[in-house]
């Protein structure tokens, strides 16, 4: 492997990372919360890559500036939060939350079995290609190599950013301490009079549209086909499984790690690329069962 | 005899009767049983409370078992398939269960997955040996060392997967309410109390692994027997999530209700493929939510509450 391979291996994982880190940190935040394993993140993740895609498509058919291709993938992380992830937590989340836990995370996956069908309805199954985003940005050469701007600095910024703004956002404003006292403990945040119901939509809100984000920011880069989400979601839970349920910045370093791990595969080893991630998942749970950054649960009598 | 004993009997008679009343449905029963017998897997392990979404890699190890048996031992008899695939299932149930009995819950859950996603990514890509996405044909192999042509064969098929349904499903049945079945339903109650009793938790939940390993490898080997041909799909994540959902369908933690769920699976599967196109997969999710959401017990449980209304009314009568 010789520097230039390396290099493009250390900013292919960087930005894959980042992109991973968006989704995974959306589904510890709701799993942190509301303690359900949330299946239908993946296809939150493929419809705001499909929106995303279908917007900047418009806007470029329609003629109007290429730049506006960035406000669209804000839109569709917020039309899939509020529009998809606030019904679905009202209309369905919020009547399983006294069942046991195998069956929240089966409604999920019903969802995600729903969900897959409506993209097929709505974007068909050939694979979408719209890169206006990425091209817009053009390379850099970094070191030896030449790379998209796009991917080499956009993504990790936003990355690091959402990093920073997700714990400002839980430990210094109102709504972060009433979401981290309902975490810590439910019943207790209740009876000071903390609306647990209004917490789990807002949070359920935040993550699913962290998720449509991660697929907003990932379309520019790949082509958008039906089994993105599924990709995504075991991928994900991968990541917040090894970091340790509920651990924003174990889930930042663990995406790190994954990412980087696959693109390293991709460039030494490609048949393992799709094993890796698992295979640091399985190799990280059998050490630390709690995962890397997670601390064990209290035993109950 | 009661109208509750009575029911399955006829069920089952009618079942028995279906190659010859309506051979149309014959092959699609096979694979229903097939699938059945390794739902009947999910449901052992729902009794203690646990949800694997990897135990499609039990059903793949086994049908690549057959596979490569088939492939290294050319004219293999279907007694030799069927006991080597459904070995390999149990002895890969015993080497992952070693890891994941420690597990319980999502853990328990995600590491049944990643497991399971680490194989199907090892028979994606290894195509030299595993043929990749295409798979692996499975020759038909003679039974009992008799040549049987393809409707001969059919045929025995499925009255074997019935055989080994209600055989396999008469032995989790026992098993469940054995004291081995009762300590490894304990863990869904309470596990703190197995450990005072003086029991390794670990230990029963590894028996209780193996024997859901060795179900899922049944179905799975006979499935890949009937279908001719095993592919990397048998071990993807939403195979696992399938069989969860027959699971939860027939009545979580009924072993006749597995059986009974992947029938009606099997054939709205079909038919909403036929009629609903490419919405199918929108029907069963809908579906699923609907059992959830309104019949949580599922067909067990429904059948349940039929039948005691009928003896309610009964006893009112007399």
């Amino acid at each position: 492997m010789n520097l230039t391979l390396f290099l493009l291996a250390l900013f292919d994982g960087i930005a894959y990372a980042a992109l991973v880190f968006i989704v995974a940190v959306g589904l510890t935040l709701i799993f942190g919360v509301m303690r359900i394993l949330n299946v239908a993140h993946g296809s939150f993740y493929a419809v705001g890559a499909y929106l995303t895609a279908s917007l900047t498509t418009f806007i470029v058919s329609a003629g109007l500036p290429p730049i506006f291709s960035f406000p669209c993938m804000l839109i569709s992380a917020v039309l899939v939060g509020a529009v998809l992830g606030g019904p679905i937590e009202w209309l369905l989340l919020r009547r399983i939350y006294h069942k046991p836990e195998v069956l929240q995370l089966l409604v999920t996956f019903a969802i995600f079995m729903i969900l897959e069908d409506v993209q097929r309805l709505v974007w068909g199954t050939q694979p979408i290609f719209q890169s206006t985003a990425l091209q817009l940005m053009g390379t850099v050469r970094a070191f030896s190599v030449n790379y998209t701007v796009y991917q080499l600095i956009l993504l990790p910024v936003v990355a690091v950013l959402l990093l920073f703004g997700l714990r400002f956002f839980l430990r210094r404003t109102l709504a972060g301490k009433l979401i981290t006292a309902t975490t810590e403990d439910r019943e207790a945040a209740q009876a000071i009079g903390i609306d647990a119901d209004k917490v789990f939509l807002l949070t359920f809100i935040v993550g699913a549209g962290l998720a449509g984000l991660g697929g907003a920011l990932a379309s520019p880069t790949t082509s958008i086909l039906p089994g993105i989400g599924a990709d995504m979601i075991v991928l994900s839970f991968a990541v917040v499984a090894t970091a340790g349920l509920g651990q924003i910045e174990g889930a930042a370093l663990t995406a790190l790690l994954i990412g980087l791990g696959r693109s390293f595969a991709v460039y030494v080893w490609p048949e393992t690329q799709v094993l890796v991630p698992y295979l640091i998942m399985v190799a990280v749970l059998l050490v630390r069962p709690e995962g890397l950054f997670g601390s064990p649960a209290a035993r109950k009598i | 005899m009661s109208i509750r004993i009575i029911i399955p009997v006829i069920l089952l008679a009618l079942l028995a009767l279906v190659p010859f009343a309506a051979p149309a449905l014959q092959v699609l029963l096979t694979l229903a049983l097939a699938k059945g017998i390794a739902v009947m897997g999910i449901t052992v392990l729902l009794r203690s409370g646990q949800v694997s979404f990897g135990h499609a890699l039990f059903f793949a190890i086994a049908a690549y078992g057959g596979a490569f048996t088939l492939m290294l031992l050319p004219g293999a008899d279907l007694v030799i398939v069927l006991l080597l695939g459904i070995t390999a299932a149990v002895l890969s149930g015993i080497i992952i269960g070693l890891f994941v009995a420690r597990y319980r819950f999502i853990f328990f859950a995600m590491l049944n997955l990643a497991f399971s996603m680490i194989f199907w990514s090892i028979l994606e890509k290894f195509y030299h040996y595993t043929g990749g996405a295409d798979g692996m044909r499975l020759p038909r192999p003679t039974v009992l060392w008799m040549d049987l042509e393809r409707g001969n064969y059919e045929l025995f098929m499925f009255y074997l997967a019935l055989a080994l349904a209600l055989g396999l499903g008469w032995f989790s049945m026992r098993w469940l309410e054995s004291p081995a079945g009762q300590l490894f339903r304990t863990i869904k109650t309470n596990e703190t109390r197995l450990q005072y009793l003086g029991m390794s938790p670990q230990r029963v939940m590894l028996n209780g692994y193996v024997l859901s390993a060795m179900l899922c490898g049944t179905g799975g080997i006979l499935m890949g027997l009937v279908q001719g041909v095993v592919t990397p799909e048998y071990a993807y994540w939403i195979r696992s999530g399938e069989m969860v959902f027959i699971a939860v369908l027939g009545g979580a933690g009924s072993v006749p209700g597995a059986l009974v769920g992947a029938a009606i699976y099997e054939i709205v599967r079909t038919y909403a493929s036929a009629f609903a196109g490419d919405v199918w997969q929108m029907v069963l999710g809908v579906f699923l939510l609907i059992i959830i959401l309104f019949a949580p017990g599922g067909i067990a449980g429904i059948y349940n509450s039929l039948m005691e209304r009928i003896a309610g009314k009964k006893e009112a009568g007399e």
